[in-house]
């Protein structure tokens, strides 16, 4: 049978010590540090841009590329910071990646920092994750106490201070900008670009913003050589890269594979979809990403194909809803939580936002009319492209897509005055044997 | 409550040490906030008077990064923060029944705090667990898969004071000040305790292991990888 799961960052979390330093390495850890720090930093950058690495966190940018914005030569402290903001709905792949394989983020940072030749780096880390931030304290400090991160690394001259810094509870705060003002201590909110992060980023010097993943994957890259990395995945998007699957599936869970993979691949792995359902709607890359529906099942699960066929790979975090499930009950939450995150910096996004949600709630609670969703298709419209960030570009895409795939079922809560859906029928238990 | 003298005579040695972890001072805010916290519980008005005197920032700076982040508490929490993520895929798969169940059996509305002081209750956002759905945080522990009857017993052994094990994190949980602390970079040393990785967490490690399946090359050379 066809090789269709890669583990890779994922290999060894069966392992009950996984997250130490001893079990990183009996897994083939800290091998491609000191054969990076042998290179010169500008040969690490070329190995990653030849992997064709592209970020993790969603945008798909190529990571090499983006190191090589970062100055050479100038007189600034260069930074390393980390974005381990793991916030977006469906999105649930760095969190369980810190918390059992912590060295190979740090592994990462390390080789990063040296190719950009950053003697700080920061690992910015959602507040909301207590065992994940314990793993990561130590985690830092046994490859302190190793050597692998402090004053002369391995004895290579390059120092390395690695400072987790815990955020507070803002979705905002994964935007590269906003997260870099939230770690010069102010309200995370977006900054204009240009001056783009490589030019001007925290303390106004050079600095690098990488995913989690992104980071954790360049020790498998510098170990076996970007050939192999590249020899996974399909024409432009190599390399392998979890895939979250949670939802109405029989087994949910982190499944890693090449890009390119299929929902059809993967959920034959998974059990399908649960017992006695079928597959209603999916997001192919968290809540800021079209809906795709059973039609999408064989597309390939790379940057390409998914924007081709109308959507975005952005985090590969696949939610599944089965039949049950109310469509426009899932967007109205998903707007309410970007109303929420909204910093309220661009009107746009601020306002928008609210219009959207109350326009849903309408239509979800049968007030609506089918004027509405004109009304909703034109302010969504009116938002993506002339917010701030990217914040505001997430509200229209589950709004149009669903109404794109299930307008009656909208038409359908007017008709009947109300919800035509039993929430109880979509949970995981049954509310009798649960209460 | 620590009123101010006695958060600077409290916390002067550990403020430093925040404050010298970063090239820039006022880097230090938010870990100094949740130093405050892990002190008083929540960020109060002396709070953010030491803090600013700290960084040398008005208390409106200080102020304004408070209230814009949903974990600083402006007035005291319980000694256990119940979470219940109400996001939609975690609403759908039962945490909305979840949430319901909760405020009714504890008697509280959101963000609020049981009359004893023990558990406060409040819906959050993605968790970032959601191939562990329907979840619950305590004091931003992962409690997975959740019903209304497991989260009901939960906040019931939080209040008479059973010994409650998160699914995934420490084996002993901390309490509200006791997170807070770590979260302002002071550990534990609970890091290497508890149970980490889930079913979920291992579901596509498992497949592959069957399967015989790796990422070199090598090893895939029985049809390749695409």
């Amino acid at each position: 049978m066809t090789t269709i799961l890669t583990p890779a960052l994922t290999a060894h979390w069966d392992q009950p010590d996984s997250f130490t330093l001893e079990g990183y390495r009996r897994g083939g850890g800290y091998r491609a540090l000191p054969k990076a720090l042998a290179m010169a930093p500008d040969e690490v950058i070329g190995c990653v841009k030849e992997s064709v690495l592209r970020g993790r966190g969603g945008a798909g940018f190529p990571t090499g590329v983006k190191w090589g914005f970062i100055p050479r030569g100038d007189d600034k402290p260069h930074y390393l910071v980390v974005n381990a903001d793991e916030s977006e709905p469906g999105a649930c792949k760095d969190i369980p990646t810190m918390m059992n394989n912590p060295h190979a983020l740090i592994e990462g940072i390390a080789i990063a920092s040296y190719a950009i030749q950053a003697n700080t780096a920061f690992i910015y880390v959602r507040g909301e994750v207590l065992h994940v931030i314990r793993r990561l304290q130590y985690a830092v400090a046994q490859a302190r106490e190793a050597g692998l991160a402090g004053p002369n690394i391995l004895g290579s001259g390059f120092d390395l201070d690695i400072v987790v810094h815990t955020g507070a509870g803002a979705y905002i705060c994964g935007e590269e900008t906003a997260l870099l003002d939230s770690l010069e201590g102010k309200r995370g909110q977006p900054r204009l670009k240009p001056p783009f992060p490589a030019a001007a980023g925290v303390y106004g010097s050079p600095t690098n913003v990488n995913n989690v993943e992104s980071i954790a994957s360049v020790p498998w890259i510098i170990q076996n050589g970007a050939g192999d990395f590249t020899a996974l995945g399909t024409e432009k998007s190599k390399g392998f890269g979890i895939f979250s699957l949670s939802g109405h599936v029989t087994t949910p869970g982190q499944y890693e594979a090449p890009l390119g993979t299929t929902l059809r691949e993967l959920l034959g792995l998974a059990g399908g979809i649960r017992a006695g359902h079928r597959l209603k709607f999916w997001t192919p890359g968290g809540s800021s990403t079209p809906l795709f529906t059973d039609e999408h099942m064989d597309v390939p699960m790379d940057y390409e194909a998914v924007a081709a066929a109308g959507s975005m790979l952005g985090t590969r975090s696949v939610q599944l809803f089965d039949e049950t499930t109310c469509v426009v009950r899932v967007v109205l939450r998903w707007i309410e939580f970007y109303q929420h995150e909204s910093c309220g910096k661009c009107t746009p996004c601020r306002e928008g936002s609210y219009w959207v949600v109350q326009l849903l709630q309408d239509l979800e609670n049968g007030q609506g009319s089918e004027a509405d969703l004109d009304k909703l298709l034109d302010i969504c419209s009116n938002i993506t492209g002339r917010a701030f960030c990217a914040l505001g570009d997430s509200i229209e895409p589950s709004v149009k897509s669903s109404i794109k795939f299930f307008r009656d079922e909208y038409l359908e809560h007017q008709r009947n005055g109300g919800c035509p859906f039993d929430p109880a029928a979509s949970t995981l238990f049954t509310l009798e044997s649960a209460r | 409550m620590a009123g101010l003298d006695e958060l600077r005579s409290k916390l002067a040695a550990d403020a430093a040490e925040i404050i010298g972890r970063y090239p820039k001072s006022r880097s230090a805010l938010m870990p100094l906030l949740h130093l405050v916290q892990s002190e008083v519980g929540y960020v109060s008005q002396d709070g953010i008077r030491y803090v600013a005197e700290l960084l040398g920032l008005s208390e409106a700076d200080v102020s304004a990064v408070t209230s814009f982040y949903t974990m600083f508490k402006r007035s005291p929490v319980g000694e256990y923060h119940v979470g219940v993520c109400t996001n939609s895929l975690c609403a759908v798969m039962g945490g909305d029944a979840i949430f319901a169940d909760l405020l009714e059996h504890l008697g509280v509305g959101n963000d609020e705090t049981t009359p004893d002081g023990k558990v406060s209750l409040e819906h959050l956002e993605c968790n970032a667990a959601c191939d562990y759905a329907p979840v619950v945080m305590v004091n931003w522990e992962f409690f997975d898969n959740m019903t209304p009857r497991s989260a009901r017993d939960l906040v019931d052994d939080l209040r008479t004071g059973e010994k409650v094990e998160p699914t995934r994190g420490a084996p002993r949980l901390c309490t509200w000040k006791q997170a807070s602390r770590i979260l302002a970079g002071f550990p534990d040393g609970q890091a290497a305790g508890g149970h980490t990785a889930g079913d979920p967490s291992l579901a596509g490690l498992r497949k592959a292991k069957e399967q015989g399946w790796t990422p070199e090359p090598a090893a895939s050379d029985n049809g390749g990888s695409r």
